[in-house]
């Protein structure tokens, strides 16, 4: 095996915690670990060290130490993990000890996920779920990726695809071998169709992305209607924690929050209205876009002017002036300066916003799987439709074509540069 | 001193020497006796599914096999009339005699010297081919194309009795066969066989289901010598569950199953006592009896291929309809012998550790005339380049079946006889056997390789294509029924070009490159793909394998 570089990282979530976990992988993690304890434990034996400063001897923590030997580790090196207090301080302070190290050094966002491809330890669409994992903040995320990452789509995939080849096996079989040059057979059609439809099922299931990059909640309505104070208002709610500092988009604000556990995405919207101004004619424009694609809406305008969408929570803004005390009827009255009504808003938007998502465990497909997905059911729709066998076979192998992409098996490039695009590799 | 020493004259070496010589190579074609030239030593037909696709691709290069087959014609179909045009398979029962004295005029056109001798060993200088050694003396040359088919080690079964070595080549062969062995490309045994030859005189054609030659004339070549025969019938007969009973109670006696024979046979052609055995819930099957020759009372009956002993062929051949009183003439065998590994070759035939000698044929592991000659030409018009300095001639998946066969030979390696089927190829919309001259006429003009008649088809046919009425002949109506769809394999081509632009060097160590197992390594050492694209096809690499050999070279390329 090649040498490579001795990488460190923190592995586990952001301190403070209970325990944080640190890994050291490479050729020469073991010589490094060994540098800040007594003795390196034995392989796969949990053991508890002094960890001390290579140079000054200082004890910077206790820990428990696993040791693992490449190839049989997840990384396919030589591993080990530290299993530390929580402090910042005292995983700053074996973090530095460590990259002091010679040989060692601090590794980039999804190396350890890159070597263990590299060293052919899992697959793409592991891989994949692992970079979601890695990506995951909040306790349903995890859950999904996890259940990706073991390689239950795999299996699925595996399942879907030996029916695929036994479909062209048999139309195959008919275009090479048949001396009789028999009529085209019926049970093809049946049976492609049938599978198509198990994909339709599947590709009807929730994705990942309101999970990675929140339910997308969208505040719209005709312009002063009381959207920026609404989501003021909503922000500064305590138990509300907003994750990220606002950024702008030229034409909407964007807040990530979490309510109750659920990812969100709020976005603020410029007003729609008729307008001849054309900056303003552009902001609308996208408005309408990002209404299209929300998940949840909410709308402040009448209710007779409110867009159709699945998922609408009409709020009568304002509540607190005189002239707008009684909320129409199927409206919630709310207001951004007393906080009236603020609270039920939120328990709407967190219960729309949980149907979007998968339930735990579920396996949850992103948007190039399904993207994929998608094309082999496409094939599989129009396979049942052909009437010459050889028409058939190729949307047959289309479709496995389709689905060799899924694991990696084809278009090596493609997939690896969309994969590994997410990693920031090689800066 | 010649250019290019061609040892053997069957399918392959026939083409190779004729491919070398319209290149331009002064060309030996060396054989034992005059009478092998082009001998058809199993089925009497040329041509089929996938077949017949690789016969028109070989004749846009004024191959010998399209031309020499019409001249012998004496039953014409096209397989696969209902399915698309893309998979018509256009077949003819040839006369075995007319065709072998065809191939021999043709290739006296084509110019290379026959010579009557034994090839014994090849002469290797600084390890490139210098030379042959010969039962006549040393015959220097710049390159080689070995095309001796089955012989390494060859062995005859028929029942318990075993003809050890084979055909007559026995005596001269090991020699040759044991070089071959110290070059370190030997690979395995593989099996064939071939039906009992059975007197026409004794079948009761009256009772069986004719099967007529088309009725519309058409050739195999796109020139065409205006050679015509008169078109014999072949029948249509059953297995019955008598004949499977009399099968089924010798198969203790079946080399197959008694173990002698180690070599693997062709799934897709299995000898009769194979099928009984492994279909066993089939009361039936298939039989064509296809005539050997106008003059000629051998009929080769399709579908029974055995290695059963005699008596058990006679006597299971009986209980067939229309066989009641067969006389069988010589009964079949099954063929076990040695192949060469063709991972170690190259895409041009050449063999990637010794400049200079080229291989084709069944000594690849391929099976069928087709296949062979189509090898035939690869090798012939490489060894010449080799021996000219003139350009290489590659073909590739997206525009032949040549090429596919050739990827698949040296890429994947062969674990049984190999025939080509239409299966094999992914871009088979593309590849029919009607539009090969627009596929290939180009490249074949480039490779300087034709005669003048030739050139002028080729350029008329292109010329063609650009005129208002191509939409009204049967190869536009075909471009018109699957453009879509042909459009579509052209992005995805263009896809695979981009892995075929990630070069793996040739001495490429892939034991460095971490994460491969030791069974990836081997496979792709093997193999010795040129590009990432080729490693994609190498069998059993997985794609963790393939990622991580993606990433170890462009990252040494960068």
């Amino acid at each position: 095996m090649r040498p490579k570089d001795t990488i460190v990282a923190l592995s586990s979530g952001r301190p403070p915690a209970a325990i944080s976990i640190l890994r050291i992988s490479g050729t020469g993690a073991h010589r490094a670990a060994a540098e800040i304890m007594s003795t390196l434990p034995h392989a796969r034996v949990a053991s508890v060290r002094e960890i001390r400063d290579p140079h000054t001897g200082d004890l910077l923590d206790q820990a428990l130490v696993l040791r693992f030997d490449g190839p049989a580790s997840s990384t396919g090196e030589d591993l080990v993990e530290l299993h530390c207090h929580g402090g910042r301080a005292v995983v700053d302070a074996l973090l530095s000890a460590l990259v002091e190290i010679d040989g060692v050094r601090e590794a980039q966002p999804g190396e350890f996920t890159r070597r263990a491809f590299d060293n052919g330890r899992i697959d793409l669409t592991e891989a994949e779920g692992l970079a979601d994992l890695i990506e995951a903040e909040t306790q349903s995320q995890r859950k999904a990726a996890l259940a990706l990452a073991e390689g239950g789509l795999r299996r699925s995939i595996e399942e879907w695809r030996e029916r695929l080849v036994g479909l062209s096996a048999i139309a195959e079989r008919a275009i090479d071998y048949d001396e009789e040059d028999a009529a085209f057979d019926s049970s093809l059609s049946r049976e492609s169709e049938l599978l198509a439809n198990e994909l339709d099922e599947w590709l009807e299931r929730p994705r990942i992305e309101p999970l990675k990059d929140g339910v997308r909640v969208v505040v719209a309505g005709p312009p002063n209607a009381g959207k920026s104070s609404l989501i003021n208002a909503i922000t500064g709610v305590d138990k509300v924690i907003v994750t990220d500092i606002p950024g702008t988009t030229r034409d909407s604000v964007e807040v990530p929050l979490a309510l109750g556990g659920v990812p969100v995405q709020l976005t603020d919207t410029a007003g729609l209205r008729e307008t001849e101004d054309d900056i303003e004619a552009i902001g609308i424009a996208r408005a309408a876009k990002l209404v299209e694609a929300s998940d949840v809406l909410i709308w402040l305008g009448e209710l007779d002017d409110a867009p159709s969408h699945p998922r609408l929570v009409a709020v009568h803004a304002k509540a607190d002036l005189p002239c707008r005390q009684a909320a129409p009827e199927g409206a919630l009255a709310v207001s951004s300066l007393n906080r009236q009504g603020v609270g039920e808003l939120l328990k709407r938007i967190e219960a729309l916003a949980r149907t979007v998502l998968p339930s735990e465990g579920q396996i949850v497909l992103n948007r190039r799987q399904s993207a994929l997905l998608a094309d082999a059911r496409g094939e599989l729709h129009s396979a049942a439709l052909a009437r010459d066998v050889v028409i058939y076979a190729e949307h047959i192998r289309h479709a496995r074509t389709a689905f060799d992409r899924l694991t990696g098996r084809a278009g090596v490039e493609d997939v690896l540069d969309s994969l590994f695009g997410r990693f920031c590799l090689g800066k | 001193m010649y250019d290019v020493l061609v040892i053997g004259a069957g399918h392959a070496g026939c083409e190779a020497a004729a491919a070398a010589s319209r290149r331009g190579a002064r060309v030996g074609l060396l054989t034992f006796r005059r009478g092998d030239i082009g001998q058809m030593s199993c089925n009497p037909s040329i041509g089929g599914v996938g077949k017949g696709h690789l016969v028109r691709e070989l004749d846009v290069f004024d191959g010998l096999m399209a031309r020499a087959a019409d001249r012998a014609a004496i039953h014409r179909r096209v397989l696969n009339r209902s399915k698309g045009p893309a998979v018509w398979g256009p077949r003819v029962q040839a006369d075995r005699k007319l065709y072998q004295a065809a191939v021999e005029e043709l290739l006296a056109l084509d110019g290379p010297e026959v010579i009557i001798c034994e090839a014994l060993r090849l002469r290797l200088q600084a390890g490139a081919v210098t030379g042959v050694e010969t039962s006549i003396g040393l015959l220097p040359c710049r390159a080689v194309v070995l095309a001796t088919g089955t012989f390494l080690d060859a062995r005859m079964f028929i029942g318990e009795q075993v003809i050890a070595g084979g055909r007559r080549e026995e005596a001269t062969s090991i020699a040759l066969a044991d070089q071959v062995r110290e070059l370190g490309i030997g690979q395995g045994r593989l099996k064939t066989g071939t039906p009992p030859r059975v007197d026409g005189r004794s079948i009761d054609w009256a009772r069986l289901e004719e099967q007529p030659s088309d009725e519309e004339y058409w050739t195999m070549a796109a020139v065409d010598d205006g050679i015509a025969r008169v078109q014999l019938s072949c029948a249509i007969t059953r297995t019955t569950a008598e004949t499977h009973e009399v099968i089924r109670s010798a198969f203790h006696r079946s080399p197959l199953f008694a173990g002698a024979i180690e070599g693997r046979g062709p799934r897709y052609c299995p000898s009769i006592e194979d099928k009984v055995k492994r279909f066993a819930d089939r009361d039936s099957h298939q039989i064509f009896l296809e005539p050997e020759g106008v003059d000629d009372r051998l009929v080769y009956p399709n579908g029974i291929s055995t290695s059963l002993p005699a008596e058990v062929q006679c006597e299971f051949v009986r209980t067939i309809p229309g066989l009641e009183r067969a006389e069988i003439v010589r009964p079949g065998y099954a063929v076990e012998y040695e192949f060469v590994d063709p991972r170690a070759l190259d895409q041009t035939l050449g063999a990637r550790e010794v400049p200079g000698l080229y291989l084709a044929g069944q000594i690849n592991g391929t099976t069928g005339y087709e296949e062979a000659a189509a090898q035939g030409l690869v090798a012939g018009l490489n060894a010449a380049s080799h021996a000219l300095g003139v350009g290489q001639i590659r073909f590739d998946r997206r525009t032949s079946y040549i090429g596919v066969m050739i990827d698949d030979l040296t890429v994947q390696g062969v674990n049984e006889p190999y025939r080509m089927m239409t299966a094999r190829a992914e871009y088979r919309l593309s590849l029919r056997a009607d539009n090969s001259t627009t596929r290939l006429g180009a490249q074949a003009l480039d490779a300087d390789c034709l005669s003048s008649r030739r050139r002028r088809q080729i350029e008329a046919h292109l010329a063609a294509r650009s005129s208002d009425a191509w939409g009204e002949t049967l190869e536009g109506r075909a471009d018109a029924l699957y453009a879509p769809y042909v459009e579509r394999q052209q992005r995805e081509w263009e896809v695979v070009q981009r892995d075929c632009r990630v070069w793996i060097p040739r001495a490429f160590d892939y034991t460095a490159v971490a994460g491969l197992s030791n069974e990836m390594v081997e496979r792709l050492r093997a193999a010795g793909p040129e590009n990432l694209d080729q490693a994609s096809r190498v069998s059993g690499v997985t794609p963790a394998a393939l990622s991580a050999l993606y990433v170890a070279v462009t990252r040494r390329a960068a």
